[in-house]
């Protein structure tokens, strides 16, 4: 049996040692012969004592993992978000097929935050969406209707969407349909604007706004009857071809993209349409290696969607950040947010800028490492290690890590360069608390001032604070349902 | 110039950080080096010296959001004469880190749990836990639910938590060496402190690590050997304790058929704690010897017989088992020069700075000791006395901030140093101990210091040094090449710790007698 208590006694046979803490005792004894792990071990629950005491509370009796309700919760809620089949089934207007969305809802990424709160690149993205809207004739006039309470504000994820870095949605926007096949659930997301001077990146000069309607003209109804003809798209399949092409589903989505085209390609073609039109819709994905990030995003999205309400189960579902506060949910803790001041990214920047110039975090594309790809498929993706002033061995041990904080492996995404050993996935939120180890996201890095958009990329880490939290309050829902 | 760094999430021994700081703080140009994890401790510390723990910058020198530095993260105090020393710093810095983090494994492949590393190796049945004390009890907790053995090297561990850990390990049957545990000895392997001691048939239990290493080497160098050296951390014997571990370990002992002779050795127990302790071994029905250092022998009980020094324990055993027993004395303390000046004994081993301290003490001579079994001669440690003294450096008053001198002489090698530049100082008294764990050269350090001393000192005035080395042949260090080092420099070594303290004593007699005369 696991974890049964070894009476073995220590005189008689060989000794086999397990170090904790100084490593050269480990050295000495195997120099001398003897077997010895080595432990990597730092102080469990980041030094604090009274989090470590909760952590250790929440051990089974026998120190074998985690507690019984814990441990079935979180096999169960793994088992669901391995078993997703998230596929692209058509794109909508966001206030028609988003829950609960209207003329006067803008939803943003990360969790909630209020107007007066709202970071650089988040206010430009607002306002650029309310100029979209029509709500407002100038920058200054949709600055005051946000101000004005008259807007509700609220996050993609409490609607079943996600938007990447400041990730406004308003009601006419078009979106893509993911649906999750397996257990049928949605999720949102917007079209991919590309680089450059864009919304995401809280830009809102005229041409900003000149392609968000083209997209909602020109670019949707086309892919939207493309799609149509193609019928539903396999996103997991297109991700798992995509991370064998050097994709890793978040800051490299060059395959995924040409995967894309290939496939809708005849499709549009085919289309009634002005010969124009499809030869700039061609142009415009071609342009963008990043338009399947809004449907890897998705993917992830309504896949731990289906995982979110598993009561007692430590399962991450939500990583977020909107620029002023990085967000966390849990599968046992439901929508209840986990936040703290959203980090620094530690990246490489573009000619002319620094760390000086940088937002803080921000973005739902954290979806991408929540879902077991992203960051945590690093080293499917050598390409863009460079980033983060890293070396291929770099990625490697990046995905090597993650698999310490994760439930399990991905059936689907396998990487070439770990022998096809599946993603880490399923991040426990209790063994980055226990280990110390923090997801690692890959990210871009967005101009702190409005509308100069993207001016790097690179790593970053969730607060810890985020965890602890989140373990704090998933003991306190244990206790209660004890009593 | 000042500056102050941290990194999040890099966790390094406090052992190789201390180690590093040091070789920082040899860069030209550099002042202050202090390289350490963000207890609040720590942080307290850096405050004392100028360093403003609320004004953290990261790596890239952007202020953090939260200031608030955890014990994981790593926090780097510098302070150099100009930007390039601190630049230069800054890069010896990340490359020590670089080096600390490759040396092994890669810190990924490595289990990052106890409960990783049974996964590794479902087999292993000890752990060996050296981990700060705060985090210690929860790890012997967790090893002992797994079944495991432990090994507890770290100190400051509550007496409440030793207690309640050894009751869990006496249920579930299991050996809880420790805390405070610096040696061990099990079948054949060599745990923490330990010298490389051949296998034998005497077993021994000790409550004090020097003292199961001077013991060991003993007996391994007359060519006898160890069956198993179990330790019980120096608490074990107190009434609160109650002996836990060492009777677990004498029953342990008892049932081993590899073992036929029994030691024990432990600072002056509890007198209610030995009685039990020499009740037990009584029981077993195996011959057994008793050093309680620091207590006056005593008329042997039945098969259980008392030594009057760590070389008379190591002496008896042998000849216990059949072996022959030589009597660790090589020379005759005559030969000593004589010097005016009062003695300075300056130990790292504990047990042996207080073995000193009894021998000495029992000649007659007015002795004082950090480690004195006799509260009238009991001093702080690190005050300033005029006579005689006995300093064990390897207490927490001296290695605030610093390694052990076991680990790094440094601190020992600077207090020779000095004592051999004082004039009020004559005699010096001091131990060299080998094995794994313990520096690459002790002997190497040390005689060093003495050379220095003796070009700067007056010609033919420097006090005397005497040493004893604790180690054998197959130890890394090498006992023969060790004891060579420190007699090629000029210093007088005995053959044992006992004989070291009884020649210092016989000459400080002798000298008070003509003195009186």
């Amino acid at each position: 049996m696991k974890g049964a208590p070894r009476h073995a006694g220590l005189l008689e046979g060989e000794v086999r040692v397990v170090n904790l803490g100084l490593r050269s005792f480990a050295d000495s004894i195997r120099a001398a012969g003897g077997a010895a792990v080595h432990v990597d071990w730092r102080p469990p629950a980041g030094g604090d004592v009274e989090l470590a005491r909760i952590l250790e509370s929440l051990e089974d009796e026998n120190g074998s993992g985690w507690r019984e309700p814990i441990a079935s919760a979180n096999a169960a809620a793994l088992e669901r978000l391995l078993a997703a089949e998230p596929r692209v089934i058509g794109i909508g207007r966001a206030d028609a097929v988003i829950p609960r969305m209207d003329a006067e809802t803008v939803l943003h990424a990360g969790p909630p935050v209020a107007w007066e709160d709202m970071c650089g690149p988040m206010r430009g993205a607002v306002i650029g969406g309310l100029l979209y809207e029509e709500l407002a004739a100038s920058a200054e006039e949709a600055a005051e209707l946000a101000a004005s309470g008259r807007i509700r504000f609220a996050p993609c994820h409490e609607h079943q969407a996600v938007g990447p870095m400041a990730g406004v949605i308003t009601a006419s926007m078009p979106v893509w349909i993911v649906e999750n096949g397996a257990f049928g659930n949605r999720a949102f997301a917007t079209l991919n604007e590309g680089l450059g001077k864009v919304l995401r990146y809280g830009a809102y000069s005229e041409e900003v706004v000149v392609r968000l309607v083209w997209m909602r003209e020109v670019l949707a109804p086309l892919l939207a009857k493309a799609l149509r003809a193609h019928g539903p798209l396999d996103l997991r399949s297109l991700l798992a071809q995509a991370l064998q092409m050097g994709d890793e589903g978040h800051n490299r989505n060059r395959a995924a993209t040409s995967l894309f085209i290939r496939e809708l390609a005849p499709h549009l073609v085919r289309l009634t349409a002005r010969r124009d039109d499809v030869a700039r819709v061609f142009e415009f994905l071609n342009g963008n290696d990043h338009f399947t990030l809004n449907l890897s995003m998705p993917a992830a999205k309504c896949a731990l969607d289906a995982a979110a309400e598993a009561p007692g189960s430590s399962l991450v579902t939500v990583m977020a950040r909107n620029g002023t506060e990085f967000g966390v949910r849990l599968a046992g803790t439901g929508a209840r947010w986990f936040t703290a001041p959203a980090p620094r990214v530690d990246g490489l920047y573009f000619p002319g800028y620094g760390p000086q110039d940088a937002a803080p975090d921000i973005g739902d594309s954290a979806i991408t490492e929540t879902g077991g790809y992203g960051g945590f498929a690093m080293a499917a993706a050598p390409a863009i290690v460079q980033f983060v002033g890293g070396s291929p061995e770099r990625a490697l041990e990046t995905t090597r890590r993650m698999a310490k904080i994760t439930l399990g492996e991905s059936p689907v995404y396998r990487i070439p360069a770990l022998g096809f050993r599946g993603t880490p996935t399923g991040i426990d939120a209790l063994r980055v608390v226990e280990t110390g180890i923090l997801p690692a996201i890959n990210t871009g890095i967005a101009h702190k001032d409005p509308g100069v958009g993207m001016i790097g990329a690179g790593l970053v880490t969730p607060p810890f604070e985020c965890f602890a939290q989140a373990v704090q309050a998933l003991a306190q829902t244990l206790d209660t349902r004890k009593e | 110039m000042k500056r102050l760094l941290l990194q999040r999430g890099r966790y390094f021994d406090s052992v190789f950080l201390l180690r590093i700081s040091r070789t920082l703080e040899e860069t030209p140009g550099v002042s202050r080096a202090a390289v350490a994890m963000g207890t609040p401790a720590n942080l307290e510390n850096l405050a004392r010296v100028g360093f403003d723990a609320s004004d953290l910058r990261d790596a890239s020198g952007e202020p953090l959001p939260r200031s608030g530095a955890r014990p994981d993260d790593l926090v780097v105090a510098l302070e150099a004469a100009d930007a390039d020393a601190l630049r230069a710093a800054e890069e010896k810095l990340s490359r020590l880190l670089a080096a600390g983090a490759e040396r092994g494994e890669a810190s990924e492949e490595l289990p990052s749990t106890l409960g990783d590393a049974l996964s590794v190796d479902s087999r292993a049945n000890l752990a060996v836990i050296s981990v700060p004390g705060a985090y210690a009890a929860a790890e012997a907790r967790r090893a002992l639910r797994r079944g495991l053995h432990v090994m507890l090297f770290s100190d400051n561990v509550s007496v409440d938590d030793e207690v309640a850990l050894k009751e869990e390990a006496a249920r579930r049957g299991l050996l809880v060496m420790g805390p405070d545990c610096g040696t061990a000895i099990v079948g054949g392997a060599a745990l923490g402190f330990a010298n490389v001691v051949r296998r034998g048939s005497i077993g021994i239990v000790g409550a004090s690590g020097t003292g199961i290493q001077e013991i060991a080497s003993l007996i391994d160098r007359a060519g006898g050997g160890a069956s198993h050296a179990l330790g019980t951390g120096g608490r074990d014997l107190s009434k609160a304790v109650g002996g836990r571990s060492m009777l677990a370990a004498i029953d342990m002992l008892a049932a081993d058929p590899d073992t036929r002779v029994l030691v024990v050795v432990s600072k002056t127990p509890e007198p209610g704690v030995a009685e039990r302790v020499l009740e037990r071994l009584a029981g077993t029905r195996k011959p057994a010897v008793v050093q309680f250092v620091g207590s006056p022998a005593r008329a042997p009980r039945g098969a259980v017989t008392f030594a009057a020094t760590l070389a008379d324990a190591a002496r008896q055993a042998l000849d216990l088992a059949g072996l022959p027993a030589p009597r660790f004395s090589n020379a005759p303390e005559a030969e000593l020069p004589k010097r005016a000046g009062s003695l300075r004994g300056l130990f790292c081993g504990g047990t042996l700075a207080q073995e000193a301290w009894t021998i000495l003490r029992e000649s007659g001579i007015d002795i004082r000791s950090n480690v004195a079994a006799d509260p009238a001669y009991k001093v702080k440690a690190g005050a300033t006395i005029a006579g005689h003294v006995v300093w064990d450096l390897g207490d927490d008053a001296f290695t605030v901030g610093r390694p052990h001198p076991m680990i790094e002489p440094a601190l020992r090698d600077e207090e020779v140093a000095r004592a051999l530049g004082d004039p009020a100082v004559g005699l010096v008294l001091v131990d060299c101990v080998l094995g794994y764990g313990a520096h690459p050269s002790p002997a190497g350090s040390l005689a060093n210091a003495v050379q220095r001393a003796a070009e700067a000192g007056p010609a033919g005035r420097l006090p005397v040094v005497v040493a004893s080395v604790t180690g054998t042949d197959r130890d890394p260090q090498g006992y023969r090449d060790q004891r060579r080092t420190l007699e090629a420099a000029g210093i007088r070594v005995a053959e044992s710790n006992a004989e070291a303290a009884e020649w210092c004593a016989r000459l400080l007699v002798r000298r008070a007698r003509e003195e009186a005369r």
